[in-house]
Formats: C-alpha cells, sequence, structure tokens
C-alpha cells in the first residue's frame, strides 16, 4: 500500500497456536508410519519461501498399504457400523474442527499462501459446516432418493488441489464417510500439511484405524492410487488435463468416478446492476484465494454502455486491496501458491500482452521473497483471445462486454468449460431468463463465490461431471442396491 | 455535472424521480456483506492511536433534551475544549450541537477555542411544522451564532414521492443558514431500504447540503455501518459527478472505540482518506468521547483506568 493518512499497522496473526514437526510419515492404518519405497520432499511458506515441514512421497506399495487398511477398515468395521453411530464419529469431528479452528486456519495460511481473514472466515467454517451437514445424513440415507436400501461403493481413492486444501478435503471425506465408504486421500504436493493435521483430529476422534488413511505425495502417487485395483471409487478434483487422464486411466474399469475440473466463469454485469455491489462481486469473484479458484469469475462480461463506469469503479476499488503477507489479518490477497503456478500465471499475462489486451495492474508493493502477483485486469478482451479461453487459475481477469442479454448467455456459453457464472442486474426476470439459458453447474445471482454445504456443486463439458456438497453429493458414494456388507462378508468366506 | 443540468434535473417530482430512479441501485445483502468484512479490519498499535485521536477530533458531542439548562451545555462545552484533563495532548471535539435556544450559551463557553456550534433546527426531530416555522427556527439558530445547522428532511414528503418539496425545503433552509453549514439529517431508520437512503443523499447533495447524517438519535435504527457505507458511496460518487465534495455524519448508537475504528475503515476504504478529516467526516455521539478517552490512555499507560478517571460532561 502507498503511504496514506490511515497506514494499518501489521496485525498478524500468533504462529505458535500451530505446532508444526519438522517431518511427517504417511496416515495409514490410524497411526502416522515410515515409508517402504517413498522418497522424502519439502514443503514450503510461499509467502516467504521458508521450507516449513519434510513429508512423505508415497510410492506404489505406500499406496498398496494404505488401500489394504481402508479396506480392511470397510470390512470390519466401517462398513457394517450403523448410520447412526457413523454419525456420531463424524459429529466429533466437525466439533474438532470447530475447537481447533484458530490452529488449523494459521497453518492453512502458511502452507498454502492464502490470507487468514480467507482461511479463518470462510475455509474453516465451510469445512466444520461440510462435516456437521454430512453427519446428519448418515443415518438417513434411505431418504436421499438413491432407492430403499443404499449401500456405501467401497474404498473411494480421492486426490484434492492445492487451492482449498482442507475444504476440498472436506467436500470428499465427509459424504464418503458419511455413506460408509472409507477412504484413501492424496492432498496436493504443495499443500498436504492441514490433511496431515486433519489425520491427528480422526486420532484424537478415536476414528476406527483405517478409516481415513492418508498419503501425500505428487503425480505418481496420485496415478498409483488411481490404477489401485482395490479401489472402487476415484473422486478427483484438480486441473482438466489431469481429469482427462484419470478417466482415461478408469475407462474400463469397474471403477465409478466423479471430477471436479476447471473453468472460465463469465460474471456478467447488465447496466440496471447495483454497481457497487457488483464490483464487489467481481473483485471476490477473482481476487479471493488469488484467483485459485476453480470457479472464479474470470471473464468478466460488462454491458458495453457500462462499461465505462464498471471499470472506473473496479480500478478504484482495486487500488485499495491490501497485498501481503497471509497471516496479516488486514491482507486480501495473499501469495500465489508455487512458483511453479507463478510461472503460469505470467505467462500468459504476457500472452494477454502479446495478443494486443491492455493489462492494469492495481498499485501494490509486493514482498521481496516468496510467489507473488499484483491483482490484475485485461481490458480490449474477445472471445478469440487465449486469456479469455485458458483457465489462468490466478489473480487475472479479463474484461469483454456485450450489447443484448442473448449476446451476453451466447459469449457466456461459448467455452469449453461449464462450472460456474455470475448475473448482475436488479431485473429478478432476468436473472432467471439468464439462469435458465447458463449451461454452467452453478449460477450466481448478485453475489459470486458462495458456497454451502447444502448446495451441490459440479460442472458442464470440460468442467467434469459428477456433483459435490448437498444431497447429490451423496450420490458419487453410493450404489442403489447390492448385497449388504453382511451378506458380502459371508459370501467371502463361502 | 453543470448548474444547468442541476436544474433540469431539480425542476419537477418527474425529473427528479426520473434521475433518482436512475442511480444505481443497492444490493441490500451485498452491502450489508461489505460493511461486515471491512468491520474485521484489525487496527492496532500505531494505526491505533492515530485513529482514537482522529475519532476524538470529529466527535460532535450532543445534547439534545428537554431538560437541557445552560449549566448542561456549559459543563459540555468545557469538556469539548479539553476532553481529558489528565492529558494535555489531547485534541478538542469537533463540535457541540445543541437545541437552537441554548446556542448563546455554547457560543459564549467556547469562545476563543476551535471548537464549533452546531445547533438542529427545522422542528427537530421530527420537522411536522410548516416551512415558514422551520426557515424561522433556522434563523434564530444562527442569528444566535450557530457555525452549523443540523436539518431534518421531510421524511413524509419523501416517502410520498414529492421530491421537489423536499429539495425546496432544502434549498431554502441552506439559504437561511448564510455563511452557516448546513448538515442534512436523512433519518435513514425511516427511510427503510438503501436505495432511499441513496436517492435522499443524492437530493440533499443536489440542493446544497455541505453534510448529509444518517439519523436524529432519536428513531432506532440510528447510524449502522451499511447505511454509512451507501452515504460514503454517495458522496463519493457525487464529488466525482460534480466536483464538489460533501461531508457525511453518521449519528447515533456510536459507543465503543472500537465502533469509531470501523467508521473510519468505512471512510478510508470507501470514500477515500481526503474525507478522514473532521471537516468531512463527524461521529454524533456523546458516550463515545469518554471510551475513546479509556482506549487513549490505555495505549498510553499500558492499563485500563476505572470510569471515575474520566469527567462525566
Amino acid at each position: 500500500m502507498s503511504a496514506g493518512k490511515f497506514e494499518y499497522a501489521p496485525a498478524p496473526e500468533s504462529r505458535s497456536v500451530v505446532d508444526l514437526r519438522s517431518s511427517y510419515g504417511l496416515f495409514v492404518g490410524g497411526e502416522f508410519v515410515p515409508t517402504v519405497d517413498g522418497r522424502m520432499f519439502k514443503t514450503v511458506s510461499p509467502a516467504t519461501e521458508e521450507v516449513l515441514a519434510e513429508v512423505t512421497e508415497a510410492g506404489a506399495e505406500d499406496v498398496d498399504r494404505a488401500v489394504r487398511a481402508a479396506r480392511t477398515a470397510y470390512d470390519s468395521v466401517w462398513g457394517p457400523m450403523s448410520g447412526r453411530d457413523r454419525g456420531k464419529f463424524l459429529f466429533r469431528i466437525a466439533r474438532l474442527i470447530q475447537e481447533r479452528a484458530r490452529e488449523l486456519a494459521v497453518l492453512e495460511s502458511l502452507d498454502n499462501g492464502k490470507p487468514i481473514r480467507e482461511s479463518r472466515d470462510v475455509d474453516i467454517p465451510q469445512v466444520a459446516a461440510h462435516f456437521f451437514y454430512y453427519a446428519g445424513w448418515a443415518d438417513k440415507l434411505e431418504y436421499a432418493g438413491f432407492g430403499a436400501d443404499p449401500r456405501p461403493v467401497g474404498v473411494a481413492g480421492q486426490i484434492i488441489p492445492w487451492n482449498f486444501p482442507l475444504l476440498m478435503l472436506a467436500w470428499k471425506i465427509a459424504p464418503a464417510l458419511a455413506c460408509g465408504n472409507t477412504v484413501v486421500l492424496k492432498p496436493a504436493e504443495t499443500t498436504p500439511l492441514t490433511a496431515l493435521l486433519f489425520a491427528e483430529i480422526c486420532q484424537q476422534a478415536d476414528l476406527p484405524p483405517g478409516v481415513v488413511n492418508i498419503v501425500t505425495g505428487a503425480g505418481a502417487t496420485g496415478q498409483a492410487l488411481v490404477e489401485h485395483e482395490g479401489v472402487d471409487k476415484i473422486a478427483f478434483t484438480g486441473s482438466t488435463e489431469v481429469g482427462k487422464a484419470i478417466a482415461r486411466a478408469v475407462a474400463g474399469t469397474p471403477k465409478k468416478v466423479t471430477l471436479e475440473l476447471g473453468g472460465k466463469a463469465a460474471n456478467v454485469v447488465f447496466d440496471d446492476a447495483p454497481l457497487d455491489q457488483a464490483v464487489e462481486g467481481i473483485v471476490n469473484g477473482i481476487f479471493f484465494n488469488q484467483g485459485h479458484v476453480c470457479c472464479a469469475g474470470s471473464r468478466l462480461l460488462v454491458q458495453e454502455n457500462a462499461y465505462d463506469e464498471v471499470l472506473d469503479r473496479l480500478k478504484r476499488r482495486m487500488a485499495t486491496l491490501r497485498v501481503g503477507d497471509p497471516l496479516d489479518k488486514n491482507t486480501d490477497v495473499g501469495a500465489i501458491n508455487s512458483a511453479e503456478q507463478l510461472r503460469r500465471i505470467a505467462t500468459l499475462s504476457e500472452v494477454g500482452e502479446a495478443e494486443g489486451a491492455e493489462r492494469w495492474s492495481a498499485p501494490c508493493e509486493l514482498p521481496d521473497r516468496g510467489f507473488w502477483f499484483a491483482p490484475t485486469i485485461f481490458t480490449g478482451v474477445t472471445q478469440a483471445h487465449r486469456i479469455a479461453r485458458e483457465e489462468i487459475f490466478g489473480p487475472v481477469l479479463s474484461i469483454l462486454t456485450f450489447r443484448t442479454p442473448a449476446e451476453a448467455v451466447e459469449k457466456a456459453n461459448n467455452t469449453p468449460y461449464g462450472l460456474s457464472a455470475g448475473v448482475w442486474t436488479e431485473k429478478g426476470s432476468r436473472i432467471l431468463w439468464m439462469a435458465d439459458r447458463l449451461r454452467a453447474g452453478v449460477v450466481w445471482a448478485n453475489t459470486f463465490n458462495k458456497f454451502d454445504p447444502t448446495s451441490p456443486f459440479g460442472g458442464y463439458k470440460e468442467s467434469g461431471h459428477g456433483r459435490e456438497g448437498g444431497r447429490h453429493g451423496l450420490a458419487a458414494y453410493l450404489k442403489a442396491a447390492g448385497p449388504k456388507a453382511t451378506d458380502r462378508k459371508e459370501a467371502a468366506r463361502a | 455535472m453543470s448548474p444547468g443540468q442541476v436544474a433540469e434535473i431539480t425542476a419537477s417530482d418527474a425529473s427528479l424521480r426520473r434521475f433518482l430512479a436512475g442511480l444505481p441501485g443497492v444490493d441490500q445483502v451485498g452491502a450489508e456483506a461489505r460493511a461486515a468484512t471491512l468491520a474485521t479490519r484489525s487496527i492496532k498499535t500505531t494505526a491505533k492511536a492515530w485513529a482514537l485521536d482522529l475519532a476524538v477530533t470529529m466527535i460532535d458531542l450532543t445534547t439534545l433534551e428537554g431538560q437541557d439548562t445552560p449549566g448542561k451545555v456549559r459543563a459540555l462545552c468545557a469538556k469539548a475544549r479539553r476532553p481529558d484533563p489528565a492529558d494535555p495532548e489531547c485534541p478538542s471535539v469537533a463540535a457541540i450541537c445543541v437545541y437552537p435556544d441554548m446556542v448563546p450559551f455554547a457560543k459564549d463557553a467556547l469562545a476563543g477555542s476551535s471548537v464549533k456550534v452546531a445547533s438542529v433546527a427545522t422542528a427537530f426531530p421530527s420537522g411536522r411544522s410548516s416551512l415558514e416555522v422551520k426557515l424561522r427556527d433556522t434563523a434564530d439558530a444562527v442569528a444566535a451564532g450557530a457555525d452549523e445547522v443540523d436539518m431534518v428532511i421531510d421524511r413524509g414528503a419523501f416517502l410520498a414521492g414529492r421530491y421537489a418539496e423536499v429539495f425546496e425545503e432544502i434549498t431554502a433552509v441552506k439559504r437561511a443558514c448564510g455563511s452557516a453549514h448546513l448538515k442534512v439529517i436523512l433519518e435513514t431508520g425511516e427511510l427503510a431500504t438503501y436505495d432511499n437512503v441513496r436517492r435522499a443523499s443524492w437530493l440533499a447533495m443536489l440542493a446544497g447540503g455541505d453534510f448529509i447524517k444518517t439519523s436524529t438519535g432519536k428513531v432506532s435504527p440510528a447510524a449502522t455501518l451499511p447505511v454509512t457505507l451507501v452515504m460514503l458511496e454517495a458522496v463519493r460518487d457525487f464529488r466525482a459527478a460534480t466536483g464538489r465534495q460533501v461531508g457525511v455524519k453518521p449519528a447515533g448508537g456510536i459507543r465503543t472505540s472500537k465502533d469509531a475504528i470501523r467508521y473510519l475503515v468505512l471512510v478510508n476504504e470507501t470514500a477515500g482518506e481526503d474525507w478522514l478529516d473532521p471537516d468531512w467526516f463527524r461521529l454524533g455521539a456523546s458516550s463515545l468521547l469518554n471510551d475513546l478517552l479509556m482506549q487513549r490512555s490505555k495505549l498510553r499507560t499500558g492499563h485500563y483506568a476505572g470510569p471515575d478517571y474520566f469527567t462525566l460532561d
């Protein structure tokens, strides 16, 4: 921030609430165990590049051990357990998350680089809410609309991204466990620490060993998990490219699969929109979590006659964004998660300039160390620009214009993706008209990036298939009919 | 916006309605969410010390009771000059706000100080009397020496859509003020919607108000963060359109230093730092002052003093 009258003194959240170990094993069968055939790698704080801890890159045998542990737990404890008892465990986990919220928020910000304001006020409360929500479903599955006696799928292999490490964990683990599945979860290689802290919470909650297993590692670990024969279902959130590879890998196998992939959401602003709130929504849509959001509103479509006014207001608002130390409670925009991601953002921004779009960045001083990118907008963008087509996954907004509602719909839908969209207008009938026509899993009206455990989330086209959250989120972890767990055990014995 | 354009807009109820309805709407959920987010700013150490001092200089120390006496007003004036006898560094407040008949006593007690005298007029707080009476009330206050006049708008006329009437009344009172500053009280608690708050803000500014003020303090809800947010957006947009800067004064219900600092954050991040000045932002509050003094002394000494260490009035 430039020197102004009202300089907010730094208000950093204390790191002392987090008890970081220097080295972490894998969480298998309820215990932290050393690797069998993997290696160790370091996880760093993206804001300072400081090494936070050493974690394990699980090898194929490690993954195998974790899947076996999950299978044993599924057959012997978790599958046969009554829904009511499973619910108790989930409620217990939810409460522990609330009790340890501050610790989880600080660790999340340290490892991911996101502002503490967001991890404290958005991520962790949502994580707890997801466990509470699915805990409530655990003993009511026969009323969820998937048949009279829905059964769990078995062992779920789950792979989650680095943008919302703990929230994505909750989206995956809570419904899987509520339905009676056991899981092997692989967090992203750049953000494994909160998942390992969650493993401690599982221990604290006396969750039966093997119900939740956590294997850390990078792409190869994920691949081993996807290809493992003992896995009944794969749930993946991440890039479209990897999603396609997973779809190819499981094709022809009995494995169920759900994919939550990329997005290039249109945020449509009409001339009669509540402009100040629309500008807040634009800012929240693209600069929330440094733009590391698959449903980020990265394509702004403004009605041409309101373009100048919206742009003026947006620039003025962006100048007040506070970029810097993620642990400072006053920070609005934190660090880019990794050097690799920063390179991708920088490269695509250069492409935008080379293609003739005009670049404008918020005037802010960036720290010397760590991975940083100033909030940036591109004007003069058309559908033919690469920055309007490709997911940048960073704080970069492309601004396009339209003239009529029909044109807005046409442009909004003209993308290989379809995860989310936003509509800003004071006209209720137009909101409904737009929502009917926008091909996106979520359409927000006069707001953006709002989440709730009761609301299903998922995409069209290259944004993936399947839904997470809500009643729909249970479908991915249930099969409508099949032998009961006890019958299957008998069959195995025979 | 040129004077000619303003004249065109304000020519009739119909033209005013067209203009006010053409202002961008306010989404209630979004405005409240934004105000709530800004309220989570963490203001510590040097920033806090700076903000506490600024808040003191922005206070309109107010007594508006039927039982007001010259003695009470004089005591308040002494407090306004020197809020904390234990700390000579403590700045004076911006103004004393009293009923018109108390203005001479306040003027006398504040002679030689920088503290202004503000007076509520125009049949405060309801505003339900004839224009003639309202103008006479204003003239009385000004004649008695008021530097600032706080008027109430006719909420009935506004809600009934008689915008031209409200406009005319404000311009007439502004004329009656002479060189005194005019603060226009919108009584936002009675306007009910944020769209109304934004429209009333523009109406008051078009009519020449020097300040727009949320409330009389006699109606609940009085000042809130979202209402003040909408008004700050209005003065910011008005300056961009006309080049003229108008001040904002939330009044009523602001009791703690924490609250006051939240308002300052709102000013800083909405209208901008040009408004972080007692000429452009005031806090209509009385019980707030002692809490600010208590927090100041806490920063200075490291511990809290009890309420008896600060003067009653």
